[in-house]
């Protein structure tokens, strides 16, 4: 019983389910012509449906504006100290912050020492969306055909004699500029604006434009599937480890062991840095990543 | 001064929003789509958070420009340039 | 009348963010083309965000990032809007990615990428 229901259940997932049941009565003629005075032809239906929708979408609309500026006018006046969301935490946070996280940045010590879990959890989702990137584009023999293949081959003979010259000094010129700022952002996260994600999303821009200029056949040589793969995970797991041991010993930062240093240096601020390079390179492997499926379809 | 600025560029976001949405291009709808975000940025960093500034910048008006382009060459939307 | 629009000018940010919001929303659900429709919702998206710090600003304070070594509450801005946004805008980049990634899909499986159209086809294919 248990196994015809999971066939069933399977049949209806793949949309191959026979069994459709005596849903039509046998119509007579009578019946069908009785019908046809109050059916609609189809054109119709859709233009009738298209105005219905139009004026739902637009009423709907309307009442979630309305009922939004209506409560924007209740609030407290723009830039107010009273304001409700300047509370004890805020407090807490910017007086202690630098003491317990040993960060100068508070924003870096807030999101990365006391709420790092949140932390975690969102270099998580960026590892799934480009997982699931990945599914939907990543080139194998089920999900391309002939004449893609050869389309693909041909684009990329194009690339490689069409290549522009400007482009390349230009990038040759800039891209060391625009990594060493990238890795001045992450490791600077802690006491400059900035931090892993801006960071990791600038090295991963500079990975982006040198894939444009040169090609990604260029880039693959030192950065391929392999390498996506290890320093993904790798970077994750770190986190996750780093974390599970500032845990372990308390969650206040005060057993770890690691000397929090003197605000302001790079090597200051206990495990901040740490988890900024992680979250750093799995920024910059994403960005690229989700370029190379778009562009190629495999990394 | 400020608060002239400001409206400024509070309008400009405003133009931007309705004219990348009304354009019949795509091109020129992502196109736009960019330059909102780079008022954006400043917008951030008039609001005293530089950790915006610089993520929006390199990510907003960057990566998501680049990743909106890619998909247009795919679909065969960049009708009228060299990549057609 | 005069109280109203000077707390409307007060409250710029907000009322900016509101009617973007208005305009992603708008267009996410009349526009047939799927490109547009996710232009519209990253509009959205960073109207929330806008929304969000700008409860955080307080006037004439400093960027939460001590200087001089002051750990004063009363110097420094609301540095929990500005980390709550940080990580939604990144996911927010991750969030489109996948609906692009999506849209080639069906580009590849339909050949267009007009939301009507995409229908009908679907329609005419079951049928």
């Amino acid at each position: 019983m248990k196994k015809d229901m999971w066939k069933r259940f399977s049949a209806w997932v793949n949309g191959t389910s026979e069994e459709r049941g005596p849903l039509e009565l046998p119509d007579t003629a009578v019946h069908h012509e009785k019908k046809k005075l109050f059916e609609l032809s189809d054109e119709q239906k859709i233009r009738l449906f298209k105005a219905g929708y139009l004026a739902v979408a637009a009423v709907v609309c309307l009442a979630v504006v309305s009922v939004l500026l209506y409560t924007v006018f209740q609030l407290p006046l723009f830039g107010d100290p009273n304001n409700p969301a300047v509370n004890d935490v805020v407090e807490r946070y910017v007086e202690k912050g630098l003491e317990e996280t040993g960060a100068v940045n508070m924003v870096a010590g807030m999101i990365i020492d006391y709420r790092s879990f949140d932390n975690f959890v969102e270099s998580s989702v960026l590892f799934l969306a480009v997982t699931s990137v990945m599914m939907l584009l990543l080139r194998d023999k089920n999900n391309i055909s002939r004449e893609e293949d050869i389309q693909e081959e041909h684009e990329r003979i194009i690339e490689k004699e069409a290549s522009d010259l400007i482009l390349q000094k230009v990038v040759s010129m800039v891209l060391p500029c625009i990594m060493l700022f990238g890795v001045y952002v992450v490791l600077n996260g802690h006491i400059s604006p900035g931090g892993g994600f801006s960071g990791g999303a600038v090295m991963g821009a500079g990975l982006i434009l040198y894939a444009s200029a040169f090609g990604t056949d260029k880039v693959r040589e030192l950065f391929n599937m392999k390498t996506f793969k290890t320093v993904t995970s790798t970077a994750l797991l770190c986190y996750a480890a780093s974390k599970a041991y500032s845990f372990y010993t308390g969650a206040n930062g005060l057993h770890t062991g690691i000397p929090l240093g003197t605000p302001g240096a790079i090597f200051s601020s206990g495990l901040i840095l740490v988890l900024d390079i992680c979250v750093g390179m799995v920024v910059a492997c994403t960005m690229y990543g989700f370029y190379v499926l778009f562009a190629r379809g495999e990394i | 001064m400020t608060i002239a600025f400001e409206m400024l560029l509070i309008l400009s976001l405003i133009i931007c929003a309705v004219s990348a949405l009304m354009s019949r291009r795509l091109l020129v709808a992502v196109v736009i789509y960019m330059a909102y975000s780079l008022i954006m940025t400043i917008i951030w960093a008039l609001l005293m958070s530089p950790d915006l500034a610089i993520t929006e910048a390199a990510v907003g008006a960057g990566v998501t420009g680049i990743l909106f382009l890619t998909t247009l060459k795919k679909i065969h939307a960049l009708k009228g340039t060299k990549d057609e | 009348m005069d109280g109203i629009i000077e707390k409307a000018i007060s409250l710029r940010f907000e009322i900016a963010a509101v009617i973007l919001f208005g305009i992603g929303f708008i267009n996410l659900l009349l526009q047939s083309n799927l490109i547009k429709k996710i232009v519209a919702f990253n509009v959205m998206d960073s109207s929330v965000f806008l929304f969000l710090a700008s409860q955080g600003y307080i006037e004439g304070r400093m960027a939460p990032i001590v200087t001089n070594g002051v750990t004063d509450a009363a110097n420094y801005v609301n540095p929990i809007p500005a980390g709550l946004v940080l990580t939604g805008i990144v996911v927010s980049v991750s969030v489109s990615a996948f609906f692009l990634a999506l849209v080639q899909r069906l580009y590849k499986h339909y050949h267009t990428v007009d939301f009507d159209e995409i229908m009908m086809l679907a329609k005419e294919r079951v049928e």
